[in-house]
């Protein structure tokens, strides 16, 4: 075997190492809490080895995206491939999870927390991992692999709060959905082996040129996974009890990093591996109509919630819609606008999160009425809390207007005008429940408000990148440009079938 | 993309930071550092500017044949939209860099100024973080390199008004003219912005580089189309300008802190329209001449109404406010005249009848910007000195101010066409360019400029001689203003005595040519308007100058009507209101309002009430229970594999 093929992935060399040595270190580092104690305000060795570990993992791997020194490489005999615009991607959910380590630390920071802080990171990392080894995948083998390397550690930390009987709960309901629906995309993967007689990306598109039944209901299957992992209706339904019952900051790292890397990995195999003229006609109907259901019906049950974490998983179904829309016609504007949709939807997401988690920890509130007032007291968190649900509802000059729109132009220049009118119809709709929560904290009075309290340094660090993210990201073109040199990687990938 | 000049960024960047700063930490700051902070950068934006100018003008703007070229330093894509494209960038050519140094020296006389000025009020950082912001949205304003940008400028120098028109924002005539001001200018700007719209749809560009392009001859195929989104770009330039019916927002935008009116409304934003004519000029000129003719007769027009409301008034800030409605009108029909070459005519011809109102009209802006704000930051003076806008609680202040007095004079005689002062320059050039286009435009212009004279005359004597108030003035002990507000006086007067001598000619024209503007010199005209003018000076004289002014009171009693509907500015202002609130308000808006209430919102109720009631319907899906979960996500792939079969 040719070792130096290792040497063509270093994203994931990189983060094996910073696990590694989070391995070690949390060995000697972790320590218990002294009696008494109740919220140690000293951050904790191993915080400050895990976000600076990532945050030079994450600087190292912007270095190639800054000096434009990117090339698309394959290793493994193709089981492995690279593009220029995985390296975006990775550098993104890189961001993301720094940010969610970030908001993480004082809910870490809790006594019952404090042993197993090392965990948490550990599994993380793992779980990223995971979809780094999706998104490079040449195989649906690999592809497998780093599918259960995300979504089993996932359910470990969606259980974290063990103690806690929505969280265990949660986390029964997350790990066997997710068997259910792995299940059946294997199945569904057996079907394409049976098919064609392999399971690399290239050869099996090569091999799908018409329409079986066989190849067909291997496609439903392997959308109906993902449709899983990204939580579209009709395989949301884990969405809202999990999202409920998990703690905030692992609800903010699925709704955000395991949805996005989900989507993209969804669009790369898609436009690989089933991209006949006639299979493609049909995954475009069958997400035309997903899109639709998912959408509408997210914003509708979005509209009911009382609980704030049960609102965000709504909003993020019906956001999942909106990426999604980008997949339509499989084309390298879509591409485009998904990644630049995801960076924008990350960092508003991340950042409303933030504030509830902070507002969580330090409160216990988290329901919608018990934001009444919040203004009065806490006027700085529902700034940003508004900047950021601005920008998830697009409204200008706010980031997200212009992932909307980039992504509005994608799936309208690619010819879905009914589809383009239907979300921008939901678009309004959705406006009005994002607003329900501002005119909760501005406007609503309330005899009880949540007390006034200082958040800690890391929320604030995590709080000024995504609050940055929403105002900088507003400038729109520059990004959206520098993204869109990239993806012609997207027409290489075309070419090399 | 001309690397040299990439320092070009910084006079807009400047400006914005200190904007930011200001606005996000001002109120921490103290009066005294937040307003060095602004001056500091404006200063910094000040001789940036005129560094530009010099290396252009000198340096390398001009190419070989000696025509000076559009540079463009700086370009990206903003936001791509297939073919078109809005694009933000710098771009500097004659017309531009002569903005950059009228709005920078301006604006940073103003800052000074308003050290004195502002003194101990209340926002006085907030008032900084807006005038930087007005700069800056100004100076984008200027060096757009397309019509996109420009309308984007465009919009945020109309905010920056807004503000601050109603920085007082405690007085309710503050706030009505802010709100007056921007409505009536972004009811405007909703032409300008369907007449770009209609020009990308059909140029395919938003770019000012037409020639480059080559996209203009094909959009000449659309013959009709193309004159129409001129004019309707016009009407947005008429509303920022000031024209005539669209002028009511100017003079009560005096309401604002005078000097913002000399920075905003004397100097800066009301050119914007003649500036964006002049923008699009070569597409006016190529194909659109017979449209610039309603230019010019509107600018006329406009000249007129102005110039006889500007004899009856008595607030001084609501004469000047005319007065420079009347002024803006001539750099429009200095534009309007323009007319394009015959076939077969000699290039020397355009510059000298045919282009020369373009140059002219650029020449006034530049003259007018700099004595106009002169005489607004005198008015400043004095209101601070007497506590007063009306004349009548003035009156022979030459006694107590002897600054602002004697460049309050010079300024009256630059703005009536005296040489040497600089109008009589940059007005005589419109006048022979009135007087080539046809002899109606050029007696009917000498006419409204004797109107001008006449009127500052009257306003100079009012304030200056006259009647003095003397029991006011016991009261408020008038007195000459600090340094920091007479330094600016000085400053900008020394500028209106010198600037008539620029050879303005050799740098701005139609084509980019130099033209000898001495050789071309119409003497004779040159002291038919110097004589008209010291004529109507001479009546002004006779009638305001005394202690008693039995003319005055014998020609209001003479013609009380006419005076009272000059003085009421003709009652525009009630018609707009009549208009406005007996006819649309009642009978349209209402209308609309009642079904809007009763059957578009019954239809939003139904629609909520619909999806409240859906929602609680299926709330039945979301059980909680995991068999069910597992069946239904079965379901939904045996539904989703018969949609994609099916």
């Amino acid at each position: 075997m040719d070792y130096s093929q290792f040497l063509h992935m270093p994203e994931e060399a990189s983060l094996l190492a910073v696990i590694l040595i989070l391995f070690l270190a949390d060995l000697f580092m972790c320590k218990e809490p002294k009696d008494g104690e109740t919220i140690s305000q000293k951050p904790s060795a191993i915080n400050v080895v895990a976000i600076g570990l990532l945050s030079i993992h994450t600087l190292i791997n912007l270095l190639p995206c800054c000096n434009g020194c990117m090339q698309a490489t394959e290793a493994f005999g193709g089981m492995y491939q690279h593009t220029p615009m995985m390296t975006v991607i990775k550098s993104v959910l890189n961001i993301g999870t720094l940010v969610v380590f970030l908001m993480a630390n004082s809910w870490l920071r809790r006594p019952e927390n404090i042993v197993k802080q090392g965990e948490f990171y550990l599994v993380t990392l793992f779980t990223l991992l995971g979809m780094y080894f999706m998104i490079s995948s040449g195989h649906f083998l690999m592809f497998f692999i780093g599918l259960e390397l995300a979504s089993v550690p996932m359910a470990a930390l969606v259980a974290y709060d063990k103690y806690r009987y929505e969280s265990a709960e949660a986390g029964a309901k997350f790990i066997l959905l997710a068997l259910f629906s792995s299940a059946l995309l294997v199945y569904g993967l057996s079907l394409i082996y049976g098919a064609t007689g392999t399971l690399y990306y290239s050869s099996v598109g090569a091999l799908f040129s018409g329409d079986t039944l066989l190849s067909v209901i291997g496609l439903t299957f392997f959308l109906s996974g993902m449709g899983f992992k990204i939580s579209l209706v009709p395989f949301h339904l884990w969405t809202a009890d999990t999202y409920q019952g998990a703690p905030t900051v692992v609800t903010a790292y699925l709704s955000v990093i395991s949805k996005s890397s989900a989507a993209f990995v969804l669009f790369t195999v898609l436009v690989k591996a089933f991209a006949g003229d006639s299979l493609m006609a049909e995954w475009n109907t069958g997400l035309y109509w997903i899109i639709i259901a998912s959408i509408t019906l997210a914003n509708i049950f979005a509209i009911q919630q009382q609980n704030l974490k049960r609102f965000m998983a709504f909003s993020a179904i019906s956001q999942a819609g909106y990426i999604v829309l980008g997949i339509m016609g499989g084309t390298a504007q879509g591409m485009t606008s998904i990644v630049f949709y995801i960076l924008v939807y990350m960092v508003a997401n991340l950042g409303a999160f933030a504030v509830i988690n902070v507002i969580e920890q330090n409160s216990g509130k988290i329901r919608i009425d018990d934001y009444d007032g919040l203004y009065e007291t806490n006027p700085h968190l529902s700034f940003i809390m508004t900047l950021c649900l601005f920008s998830l509802a697009g409204i200008p000059p706010f980031a997200g207007m212009f992932s909307k729109f980039f992504i509005f132009m994608a799936a309208f220049n690619a010819g879905y005008h009914w589809l383009v009118l239907i979300a921008l119809i939901n678009t309004v709709l959705s406006l009005y429940y994002y607003l329900l929560i501002v005119k909760a904290m501005y406007i609503k009075k309330n005899e009880h408000p949540i007390a006034q309290f200082q958040s800690d340094g890391y929320t604030r660090a995590a709080l000024v990148i995504c609050t940055t993210g929403v105002v900088v990201l507003g400038i729109g073109g520059v990004f959206y440009n520098y993204i869109d040199t990239l993806s012609y990687g997207i027409d290489k990938m075309l070419g090399a079938l | 993309m001309e690397t040299q000049f990439l320092y070009t960024i910084l006079i807009l960047a400047l400006p914005f930071c200190s904007f930011l700063f200001l606005g996000l930490f001002g109120h921490k700051l103290s009066h005294k550092v937040a307003g060095l902070i602004g001056t500091t950068s404006l200063g910094l934006v000040f001789l940036l500017s005129l560094y530009t100018a010099f290396e252009y003008f000198f340096g390398i703007g001009r190419n070989v044949q000696g025509i000076y070229q559009a540079l463009v330093p700086y370009n990206t894509t903003w936001l791509p939209l297939g073919n078109l494209h809005f694009d933000m960038g710098i771009l500097l050519d004659p017309i531009a860099v002569m903005m950059l140094i009228v709005i920078s020296t301006v604006s940073f006389m103003v800052h000074i100024y308003s050290f004195g000025y502002m003194h101990g009020e209340r926002g006085f950082q907030r008032y900084y973080a807006f005038l930087s912001l007005f700069t800056m949205s100004m100076l984008g304003l200027v060096v757009a390199t397309n019509i996109f940008q420009m309308y984007l400028f465009w919009e945020l120098v109309g905010v920056s008004s807004y503000l601050l028109i109603g920085f007082f924002y405690t007085e309710k005539p503050a706030i009505a003219a802010s709100k007056k001001a921007f409505i009536v200018t972004r009811f405007a700007d909703l032409f300008f912005l369907i007449g770009i719209l209609i020009y990308g749809y059909y140029a395919q560009t938003f770019s000012f580089s037409f020639v480059e392009t080559g996209s203009v001859r094909e959009f000449a195929s659309a013959a009709f189309m193309l004159p129409t989104a001129l004019f309707l770009m016009f009407i947005g330039g008429a509303g920022k300008s000031a024209m005539f019916p669209l002028h009511i927002w100017l003079p009560d935008a005096m309401e604002g802190p005078t000097p913002v009116s000399a920075l905003i409304h004397a100097a800066t934003m009301v050119v914007a329209g003649v500036y964006q004519v002049a923008r699009m000029f070569p597409l006016w000129i190529a194909y659109a001449p017979d449209t610039l003719h309603i230019v010019a007769w509107v600018g006329a027009f406009t000249a007129f109404y102005a110039a006889a409301v500007a004899c009856a008034q008595s607030d001084i800030k609501r004469v000047l406010a005319f007065s420079t409605i009347s002024q803006i009108a001539f750099m429009m029909v200095a534009l309007g005249v323009c007319m394009p070459l015959p076939n077969g005519a000699s290039p020397e011809l355009i510059d000298h009848e045919f282009g020369i109102g373009y140059m002219a009209s650029m020449f006034h802006l530049f003259t007018h910007a700099m004595f106009k704000a002169t005489l607004f930051l005198c008015a400043g003076c004095l209101i601070h000195a007497v506590h007063s806008n009306e004349m009548s609680a003035m009156g022979g202040m030459r006694k107590y101010m002897p600054i602002t007095h004697w460049t309050f004079l010079i300024a009256c005689l630059a703005i009536s066409g005296i040489p040497p002062f600089s109008g009589f320059f940059s007005k005589d050039e419109i006048l022979e360019a009135s007087f080539a286009y046809s002899p109606v435009m050029g007696w009917v212009m000498t006419g409204i400029a004797a109107m001008t004279a006449f009127y500052m005359f009257r306003l100079y004597y009012g304030i200056f001689w006259g009647t003095e108030n003397k029991e006011h003035h016991a009261e408020c002990h008038p007195h000459e203003s600090p340094l920091a507000m007479t330094f600016p006086l000085l400053f900008l007067t020394a500028i209106t005595l010198v600037a008539g001598f620029i050879p303005f000619g050799k740098i701005i024209s139609a084509d980019g040519l130099a033209y000898d503007f001495l050789a071309h010199f119409n003497w004779a005209l040159g002291a038919k308007s110097c004589f008209i003018a010291l004529i109507s000076i001479g009546l002004a004289t006779w009638i305001y100058k005394g202690e008693k002014q039995p003319i005055a009171d014998k020609m209001q009693n003479a013609a009380p009507h006419l005076h009272r509907w000059a003085f009421k500015r003709f009652y525009l202002d009630e018609v707009y209101q009549f208009i406005t609130h007996r006819i649309i308000f009642k009978y349209i808006s209402a209308t609309i309002a009642k079904f809007d209430r009763k059957y578009i919102d019954g239809f939003f109720n139904f629609l909520a009430w619909g999806t409240h009631e859906l929602g609680f319907q299926i709330r039945g899906f979301q059980s909680g229970s995991i068999q069910k979960y597992a069946f239904i996500f079965f379901l939904g792939a045996l539904a989703l594999l018969l949609v994609m079969i099916l």
